[in-house]
């Protein structure tokens, strides 16, 4: 088995009394697509705000490419290279489509103020490669964020194509660990499938490795190579698709005690 | 693949609602074809023939103006880039002022050379900018106005109070009465003495400014700056380093304003604590915003806007003929059809004639006084009431019973509001020739205040800025 590029260990946080996350371990491996299930309140949101730096845990230890990211701001954390796309989309909405995707790569350019000021050699270098990166970015999304789009402003997308920007976005970053939260959230079913394609193509051929939170079964069966299930911040179940989808616990956290039986 | 066709018709639908139509589209057409490069030259041009086209009194507006632009743009770059509502930025332009008074003029005695005060004074702007970010990189919103109006309240405290450091003799910045006898720029042997002159400095700076925020606009720093107004945690997971940009913005921002300041001693030939008080502050802002937060030709127009519309009010018969426009205008909006302001028309002269004829059978001729010599005042003429001796009294009466009408008809409906409308409007004349034409120094202002409310009304987003939506 490969090195794994995240690995969590212990990991804990409460918010006052209310226990979060509760001891959890977890490993994403390069190029693999684990899931996160569980019902709302579980904790996988709070999971990744942890991952990505907005919460510190309160005990554990979050391992990313063998360093820990404990104690990092997301802004070094999203240089060392974990991307994420937000459940509430938090898009730069009046910025342009292509924009919202430049702005991303703040981390990887290098340009002065004082040079951007005087547009020097290098900084128009720059500025070019970075609308290049940006178009090749959206380009991956086919015609859903075509050219005549490149230059709108990114509030007058409609719900699925902003879904697709905040991936684009965060693809920028040039990560090595994607983060999805809930790509899938307000999707009808055709955009739903699409979705579910769209993670396989980000990992075979962007080659991201992939941790995803996911309420739609049919997604986290089309995508997943690994499920993690939460209940009350402990991990219930993990496995494959099928094994984690007949586990009396995971039943059980879904539709109540005794429901396992009735099945 | 059915709902791409949806999908662009929503993409789309932002071009239709900006479609321009009517007499103006065309122009507008023709306006967006032109580079911004040339228009910024077309501005220069236009800019730099009017100190031939005006007297002495119309150069000190228009340096007035270059200042409140400059002050404009270095704050749109604070606020309308970097979205950090920054209160203390007059501070930025006093302590240029002060600085270059200090090191210009006989008040410590010290007499640096331009080209070395000018760099010198920018430098520590933009570092007294940024140290003044410090303690509140934290804040946003209300919280960072709070602490940045605090900073701009010491500056003026200190200034006028602490005017000698403990221990030392010398009277830095001359306590209440400021620093007199500020020098000009000196630059290659030239001097900048006069007001045409220092017109043309500022307008070159402006020229060179406006260049410089372009460039940084469209560049990486432009893009953090604005991903982190739209949404900061967002732009901090996009590997933007938010304190370092807040930063940069407050030192840019203050970087301007100080060399800003550095214009308004010679031009005034010292600075006064008073150039520095907060509503000049208001002033900026407001330039800004009528002008359209985060565009910078918006800020330079708002800033020539706000600059001469006071000026041009000076002008009773320009006050008077803005009053009147503003009435049809307002008339025609309200009752929108032509019958029913005919009707009102005629309703106000029968009005008004009616109480002309029964406060000359109470009272007699002698009441009456002069109308005041305006364009209009002929059509005034055998139905307004123009008061003589008892005006003061009967006009303060009337304004306020104006105002009570003018609530009333916004409170009324249908019939009521026609019915109300009438003695409103004869009312709103009425005062209008009777006290506030007599007035002009306070009714400009009144004018003015009205000018902008009407604006913002109209274009919320300012006159060049563009309409920012915050749907999620």
């Amino acid at each position: 088995m490969t090195m794994p590029i995240l690995e969590i260990s212990g990991l804990s946080k409460a918010f006052g009394g209310l226990k979060v996350i509760q001891n959890l371990d977890l490993t994403v491996a390069p190029g693999e697509v684990v899931s996160v299930i569980g019902p709302n309140g579980a904790g996988k949101t709070t999971l990744f705000n942890m991952i990505s730096g907005i919460y510190q845990p309160d005990a554990g230890e979050i391992l990313f490419d063998r360093g820990s990211i404990v104690g990092a701001t997301p802004e070094e954390i999203a240089n060392r290279g974990i991307a994420r796309t937000f459940q509430t989309l938090r898009l730069f909405l009046n910025m342009t489509v292509r924009e919202n995707v430049m702005a991303a790569t703040y981390g990887a350019t290098k340009t002065r103020m004082w040079q951007s000021a005087l547009r020097t050699p290098m900084a128009r270098r720059e500025q070019e490669e970075v609308k290049r990166l940006a178009e090749e970015k959206l380009a991956f999304f086919g015609d859903r964020l075509v050219g005549y789009r490149w230059d709108q402003p990114a509030y007058s997308l409609s719900y699925a194509n902003r879904r697709r920007l905040e991936i684009a976005r965060a693809m920028a970053t040039n990560p090595h660990l994607l983060m999805l939260d809930e790509p899938a959230a307000g999707m009808n079913p055709a955009e739903t499938l699409e979705i579910t394609g769209l993670i396989g193509r980000l990992r075979d051929e962007a080659g991201f490795a992939i941790l995803v939170i996911e309420h739609d079964m049919h997604v986290v069966e089309g995508v997943s190579d690994r499920v993690i299930a939460l209940d009350h911040g402990v991990k219930i179940a993990e496995g494959s698709f099928e094994a984690v989808a007949e586990d009396p616990a995971v039943i059980e956290a879904y539709l109540g005690y005794g429901a396992a039986n009735t099945r | 693949m059915s709902n791409i066709g949806v999908d662009r018709w929503v993409a789309e639908s932002e071009d239709r609602d900006q479609r321009y139509t009517g007499w103006a589209g065309p122009a507008r057409r023709l306006l967006d074809r032109v580079p911004s490069g040339w228009k910024l030259l077309g501005f220069l041009g236009v800019a730099a023939a009017y100190p031939y086209l005006v007297a002495q009194s119309g150069l000190r507006i228009g340096i007035t103006a270059l200042l409140l632009a400059l002050l404009a743009i270095g704050l749109n770059t604070v606020v309308g880039w970097a979205g950090l509502l920054d209160l203390g930025y007059i501070a930025f332009y006093g302590f240029g002022a002060y600085f270059y008074g200090a090191v210009s003029s006989d008040q410590i005695g010290v007499h640096w050379p331009t080209w070395v005060s000018i760099p010198v004074i920018v430098a520590a702007s933009a570092l007294l900018g940024a140290l003044l970010s410090l303690p509140s990189r934290r804040l946003v919103g209300d919280y960072l106005a709070i602490m940045t109006l605090f900073f701009a309240q010491v500056f003026l405290e200190l200034i006028v109070n602490y005017e000698r450091l403990p221990g030392v003799e010398t009277n830095l910045t001359g306590g209440p009465n400021g620093i007199i006898g500020v020098e000009p720029w000196r630059l290659f042997g030239f001097s900048f003495d006069t007001f045409n002159r220092n017109f043309y400095l500022l307008l070159f700076l402006l020229g060179l400014v406006i260049v410089l925020l372009r460039n940084i606009d469209g560049s990486r720093t432009g893009r953090a700056w604005r991903a982190l107004r739209e949404d900061t945690l967002a732009a901090a997971h996009m590997t933007t380093p938010v304190n370092r940009l807040k930063m940069l913005a407050f030192a840019v921002g203050a970087a301007i304003a100080g060399l800003t300041g550095t214009v308004l001693g010679p031009v005034q030939v010292g600075v006064f604590p008073n150039n520095f008080q907060l509503l000049f502050l208001i002033t900026i802002y407001a330039a800004l915003i009528l002008g359209g937060l985060g565009s910078i030709p918006g800020a330079v127009l708002g800033a020539v806007a706000v600059a001469f519309t006071p000026e041009i009010l000076r002008n009773p018969g320009t006050a008077g003929w803005l009053f009147y426009a503003g009435l049809v205008v307002l008339l025609i909006m309200v009752l929108k059809k032509w019958t029913v302001i005919a009707a009102v028309l005629v309703g106000l002269v029968a009005f008004g004639s009616a109480v002309r004829l029964a406060a000359l059978a109470i009272w007699d001729e002698t009441i009456l006084g002069t109308a005041n010599d305006i364009f209009l005042s002929d059509l005034l003429d055998g139905w307004l009431l123009i008061l003589g001796p008892a005006q003061d009294v009967v006009s303060n009466y009337a304004f306020v019973s104006a105002v009570a009408g003018v609530l009333g008809v916004i409170a009324a409906k249908g019939w009521w509001r026609a019915a109300l409308l009438v003695p409103t409007v004869y009312l709103a004349i009425f005062v209008w020739e009777n006290k506030l034409a007599l007035q002009p120094s306070i009714t400009r202002q009144l004018l003015f205040g009205g000018v902008l409310v009407v604006m913002m009304a109209v274009r919320p987003q300012g006159l060049l800025g563009t309409r920012r939506v915050e749907i999620t």
